[in-house]
């Protein structure tokens, strides 16, 4: 049998990234201040995990306005998606052979 | 919150509980509901005074009119007063979410907007046609009662997709519906108590939780 261990994605082991991912699986995209809400999560804390999440193209960063303030809105692409789906698998292989 | 781990069912239940959240439409602002609330007074307030002139009119079933008036000219008139009073309350809900979301940094177009407008109008649309055939067969006495049950279907349908006073709201709002239908001639006071105090006291609460601090 396969080991379902091999399928967990190092990169969501941190629950600030696990819960970062989660909320832009359902969401097209959501502001830094909405995320940093959602988490509970200060400035400094949220973008260090924003910016490594980016560097390894799990999510990507645009630059908008929202009214006549500059907004910046997150993204999750496509490979990050899949990715986020096999950590999920993986994590219910875990669960269901415990 | 823990940075690392290796509980798949601790995840999971993470995963879950900030995808049901971040889903849930938050543009909503208290001050949309302490507006059309005051709004839904000064509707209510008009009906009585001018239209049903100081209750000289029996609002009941048969819209008794004692000494002149003419049946049409009251319907027009109490159309459109409730249509005046659903186009501010409504266009209010609009600007303060516009001004909440805009705050946030977010749009106010979302998928959870849509979300929460298709399942607020299900009941909504279907109470609005109900209504009409209430008055289509001079069925009066019982509008302010179908649109206080109605409208509080929707908001206990809608109430899952964002805050859960909305939940509560819809609830309160049902209750006096019933009220509403069985005592015909507080049919005016409960539509305002429901439409307009229930929304700026519920209004308020939201306000107070959830939007002072920022």
């Amino acid at each position: 049998m396969k080991n379902p261990i091999s399928n967990l994605q190092k990169v969501f082991e941190n629950r600030i990234r696990l819960g970062i991912m989660s909320a832009l699986m359902v969401n097209d995209s959501l502001s830094f201040n909405v995320l940093r809400e959602l988490l509970e999560l200060t400035d400094g804390n949220l973008a260090s995990h924003l910016k490594a999440l980016e560097q390894q193209d799990i999510i990507q960063v645009s630059k908008q306005f929202i009214g006549r303030k500059p907004s910046t809105t997150y993204q999750a692409t496509g490979y990050g998606k899949d990715l986020f789906r096999k950590h999920l698998a993986a994590l219910e292989d875990l669960l269901s052979n415990q | 919150m823990k940075n690392s781990s290796t509980h798949p069912n601790e995840d999971l239940q993470a995963i879950r509980d900030i995808m049901e959240r971040s889903s849930r439409f938050l543009s909503l602002s208290g001050l949309s509901g302490i507006f059309a609330g005051i709004i839904a007074l000064m509707g209510a307030a008009i009906t009585w005074l001018f239209i049903l002139d100081s209750g000289h009119v029996h609002y009941d079933e048969f819209l008794r009119i004692p000494g002149g008036g003419t049946f049409s000219g009251i319907r027009l008139y109490l159309a459109l007063d409730a249509l005046l009073v659903l186009g501010l309350a409504v266009a209010g809900a609009v600007f303060f979410s516009q001004r909440k979301s805009r705050k946030a940094g977010q749009r106010l177009w979302t998928n959870s907007t849509r979300r929460l407008v298709l399942h607020l109008m299900i009941p909504l649309v279907a109470g609005g046609i109900f209504i009409l055939i209430l008055v289509l067969h001079n069925n009066w006495g019982l509008v302010a009662s179908a649109m206080l049950m109605f409208y509080g279907l929707a908001l206990v349908n809608a109430g899952k997709f964002t805050f859960g006073e909305i939940h509560y709201l819809g609830l309160t709002e049902i209750g006096l519906g019933i009220l509403a239908g069985v005592f015909l001639d507080y049919g005016l006071l409960l539509w305002a108590l429901g439409f307009g105090l229930m929304h700026i006291v519920y209004g308020s609460v939201m306000y107070y939780r959830h939007e002072r601090k920022r």
